[in-house]
């Protein structure tokens, strides 16, 4: 159980979320014409007659969009309707052309699935959690109107009119801001797994409608809920929950009652407010679209979408602890973005193969390369980095000639900044800058052998008892090898001088 | 000389094909019957030109040796709901009054592939809705019969008034009509010809103002069963664009016409002999079952239990989906636009369809509304859906038993214009025996039967099963060999 609690003036509250998320299903086609989705493209270029609902234009479903949906409901373990049935949500607005949405409403087309929230203890996420999800449907979405133009009047742009998007819809189970955002990254990971959306919440392809309710700890009712429109990132997701969670809350307090309306999120102030209520809501007179037959999905079809679903995040993830050996928090932020494992993988099959070595024992020293030194040396480059020059091929003969004990870790690092910045070749590089590691055990003998004749008195000391001295040794030996000795030699020739 | 608007499809085609007369002279010759009726007002446009070009296209054709098409030669009305290229397409209704759509109907393009022509566009009552064709936002079309002794104008019937009308007054050999509730049956039987609904599906709606999507679907209107067979062959066919087509092939009809009905069983359904009947249509329906007999069918009572509910039901689906179908039509992007000054987005719609729409399309889009509102949903909508599955399962029923069935079209001739337009619900019934094929997606016919006492004619229906158009035409021909109906209107336009 989540532990976040609001301290009202009356007492303890606490909070219930559930998430109707947008996203866009990547597609070149829209959901029922065979118009363009492209995004940015000049306005009412991408509309054809069906989209401008043009006398007599009929809807004919576009398959990879339901292909996609289906492949989602997969991915979040739902039941696929074999079944379904689009509905018509009548209204009138500007963008709308043909004054209704086609969408489902009585019969969608996944049915119950889940997601699992990991344990985050610093966001406050105690314990793995699972977010049932009620149902995913298609359905078409809308134009967009420019009200800046013209002085007094508005122009419409139906570009994005008919663009496929899946609603789907978790339970109310979540009960922290936390958890919300948490929700909404993991389901953006499972659709860019997927390759359902591309999950670009600045674009819009990803938005997310935010119910929210406040009840007193220990309540078992439901409170009145809130539903905050088409947020469109995870830290406004956070902000609308938090704001409107401290409103209902002084609301309550104040001796008022909440009531039950659509609001609007300003992400300039942080803060949402009233869009429509409960009294003034549309009565969309959904019945299911005469144009349109009954969706039916047979066998081969999802034998199909099943055997075309990738890895998907959470056996990722267990594959990478039980299988490569990778600590809890590798595998979680490996797998966390599809960006990510993918770089990771492509790398790791390079590496296993350059080092001659199976994957699993190249795994952690790709995995630390991957998440921590390689990300670490480009940050530190800013603009100077060419990401373009950081092949696979490239990193991998960085990470073999540090496993051969040929560089050392500093010398890695320097040698990955020249390959950003300049694209040139790892062996090249530590050739020509002379970023190696000596390991010649003469020239390191004979620098040991200075050493210890100069320092009599401490090779007296350390004899005596005072171990700590060999650190002195070891670095006196290092800065006269200019940091180029490889430190396993040095280690081992002191010690037998030493004695 | 060869009055060429005597012609039938069939006859014109022939003779073009065997170079008796050009197309180009059927085309004029009917260009011409057009420009003269117009006191009829049977056209909202008339299109000489795009008859012509037709015409003088299957023309060089033939001079250069081509096959012609199954249509060629032949001038025909088109139906003011098909959208045709560059020529304006309104369904009859303000709303659309100048627009032309860049683009043409599935079934019209069928139509023009097959080398027929087109006269012009029909009159009809507004978005189909009417059984008189006096919706029509363009004025009444007169038919051109009259009772013996009257000058009285009457109804065509409708919604395909124009069409009816084109057809009868000898204006053009065929037309094109849409039947959503009886719309091709009934004004073919009011005006003494023939016309045929196919299956559900069999004809695209791509490019067809819709009405009520699940219902509407366009069928030929001809004087002669066989034309309609051969022009319901250049219309139908499967087409992508509409996802409610029937994938199957289509059959040659004309060829495979049969009157033989040896070996046919035909039903009577009981619960078609309704009070207020005019006796006459009772009479001829008794006249058609002995010409089914006589053309060697059995002919049983049937029973289809749920008839009286098929007429509400249709009169709350058909609305509901005409409230969201017509939704569009909000002067936005096509059409007119009534934008009253320093008026808002909910201003420009209220001004727009209040000027826009008929009093009869108001009223249906308002019933639509209605039943499909929270509360309302499933007392109604949901209701009429029941009644259309339990109509749908009567005719399965019956159907495992008979072969095809036999009713009259109609409860009465027609009637006079404006004799029924203060009465909504007697209108409505007009459509009382055509309704229930439509609720269940059947193939359904009209073909002339007889003239009343007062020279008006009657139509006898017949249904029959899914997909077997054929069976239907070869009960008509049946019909139309013993009925003999040769009548037609004296000219007085």
């Amino acid at each position: 159980m989540s532990n976040y609690r609001i301290h009202g003036a009356t007492g303890e509250w606490e909070v219930v979320i559930g998430l109707e998320v947008h996203a866009q299903v990547t597609t070149n086609a829209k959901l029922f014409s065979g118009a363009s989705t492209a995004f940015g493209a000049e306005p009412n270029t991408q509309v054809s007659l069906v989209d401008a609902a043009m006398p007599g234009m009929l809807p004919v479903p576009n398959r990879e969009c339901i292909r996609q949906a289906v492949r989602t409901g997969m991915a979040i373990e739902a039941q696929i309707n074999k079944w379904s049935r689009f509905d018509r949500k009548n209204y009138f607005y500007a963008d709308l052309p043909q004054g209704y949405q086609i969408s489902q409403l009585y019969h969608p087309i996944v049915g119950e699935g889940q997601l699992l929230i990991e344990a985050d203890e610093k966001a406050g996420i105690p314990e793995d959690k699972v977010i049932g999800i009620e149902r995913i449907h298609v359905e078409q979405d809308a134009g967009k109107l420019m009200h800046d133009q013209h002085p007094t009047m508005s122009y419409v742009d139906l570009n994005r009119t008919g663009v496929a998007l899946m609603e789907i819809v978790s339970r109310p189970d979540m009960t922290s801001p936390a958890e919300a955002g948490a929700y909404i990254r993991k389901l953006r990971a499972i659709l860019r797994y997927v390759g359902s959306c591309d999950g670009n919440m600045e674009e819009g392809s990803m938005r997310a409608d935010v119910n929210v309710s406040v009840r007193k700890v220990g309540d078992t009712e439901l409170g009145t809920r809130t539903e905050t429109k088409n947020v469109n990132s995870v830290r406004f997701v956070m902000q609308a929950i938090e704001h409107e969670v401290q409103r209902q809350i002084d609301v309550i307090e104040d001796g008022k009652k909440i009531v039950q309306e659509t609001r609007l999120f300003d992400p300039g102030t942080g803060t949402t407010r009233s869009m429509r209520s409960k009294e003034d809501a549309h009565d969309y007179r959904y019945f299911p679209d005469p144009d349109l037959l009954p969706l039916i999905l047979d066998e081969a079809f999802l034998d199909e979408c099943r055997a075309s679903l990738p890895e998907l995040p959470d056996a990722k993830r267990t594959r990478y602890e039980n299988d490569l050996g990778l600590t809890p928090y590798n595998a979680r932020e490996l797998t966390a973005e599809v960006e990510t494992f993918g770089r990771f993988e492509t790398l790791l099959g390079v590496a296993a193969k350059t080092l001659g070595k199976p994957e699993a024992e190249v795994a952690t020293q790709v995995a630390n390369w991957s998440l921590s030194v390689a990300p670490g040396v480009a940050k530190s480059l800013g603009d100077e980095a060419n990401m373009a020059n950081a092949t696979a091929q490239r990193q991998a003969a960085i990470l073999a000639m540090q496993d051969k004990g040929e560089i050392s870790g500093g010398q890695a690092k320097e040698i990955y900044e020249i390959v950003l910045k300049e694209g040139r070749e790892p062996d090249e590089i530590a050739e020509t800058e002379g970023l190696k590691q000596v390991s010649d055990t003469g020239a390191i003998e004979s620098a040991v052998d200075d050493i210890l004749a100069n320092n009599q008195d401490k090779v007296e000391q350390y004899r005596g008892g005072k171990d700590k001295l060999f650190g002195f040794f070891v670095g006196q030996t290092m800065k006269a090898m200019q940091g180029k000795a490889n430190p396993a030699v040095v280690n081992q020739i002191l010690k037998d001088k030493l004695g | 000389m060869t009055d060429f608007t005597q012609m039938g499809l069939k006859a014109i085609r022939e003779g073009v094909a065997a170079g008796d007369f050009t197309a180009r002279e059927v085309a004029e010759a009917h260009n011409d019957a057009v420009a003269a009726a117009s006191e009829l007002n049977a056209f909202i446009v008339a299109t000489p030109d795009h008859a012509l070009a037709a015409a003088d296209k299957v023309d060089a054709d033939r001079a250069a040796g081509k096959e012609l098409g199954p249509m060629a030669g032949v001038p025909i009305g088109m139906k003011d709901l098909f959208a045709t290229k560059g020529v304006q397409s309104t369904a009859a209704s303000h709303i659309l009054e100048g627009f032309v759509p860049p683009y043409e109907s599935t079934v019209s393009q069928n139509l023009w592939d097959a080398g027929a022509g087109m006269l012009g566009k029909l009159n009809m009552d507004q978005f189909a809705m009417g059984s008189s064709n006096e919706t029509s936002y363009f004025g009444n079309v007169k038919s051109p019969w009259r009772k013996n002794g009257s000058n009285a104008a009457m109804t065509p019937g409708g919604s395909s008034g124009g069409s009816s009308a084109a057809v009868a007054a000898r204006l053009c050999p065929a037309a094109t009509g849409t039947d959503t509730g009886g719309s091709i049956r009934q004004p073919a039987a009011v005006t003494g010809i023939t016309g045929i609904k196919p299956t559900y599906g069999r004809c695209s709606r791509w490019g067809v103002v819709a009405f009520a999507s699940s219902l509407d679907q366009a069928g030929p209107m001809a004087r002669s069963v066989e034309d309609c067979a051969i022009m319901l062959g250049a219309m139908a066919g499967f087409d992508p664009k509409d996802s409610t087509s029937i994938d199957a092939p289509v059959p040659d009809w004309a060829a495979a016409l049969d009157a033989d009905l040896s070996g046919k069983t035909i039903g009577i359904p009981r619960e078609y002999h309704m009070d207020g009947i005019d006796p006459q249509i009772e009479a001829s329906w008794e006249q058609g079952k002995e010409w089914l007999r006589d053309a060697g069918a059995k002919v049983v009572e049937i029973s289809l239990p749920h008839t009286k509910y098929a007429l509400p039901a249709y009169y709350i689906i058909a609305p509901a989906e005409a409230s969201s179908n017509l939704a569009r039509y909000d002067g936005v992007r096509y059409g007119l636009r009534d934008l009253p000054e320093g008026s808002g987005l909910q201003d420009m719609y209220a001004a727009t369809r209040a000027e826009g729409f008929g009093d009869e399309v108001k009223r249906r889009i308002l019933i639509g509304t209605y039943v499909l509102s929270a509360g309302f949903y499933d007392a109604y909508y949901t209701q009429a859906q029941k009644v259309r599955t339990l109509v749908q399962r009567d005719f399965t029923e019956a159907f495992a038993q008979v072969d095809a069935i036999l009713a009259p079209t109609t409860p009465n001739a027609a009637f006079a214009l404006g004799e029924m337009q203060d009465d909504p619900l007697a209108m409505y019934l007009n459509d009382v025996f055509a309704v229930p094929a439509s609720l269940a997606g059947l193939p359904a016919m009209s073909v002339p039967a007889t003239l009343t006492q007062d020279g008006l004619p009657l139509g006898l229906q017949i249904v029959g099963k899914p997909m077997d158009e054929q069976g239907v035409l070869n009960a008509g021909l049946a019909i139309e060999q013993r009925a003999g109906f040769t009548a037609q209107p004296e000219k007085w336009w």
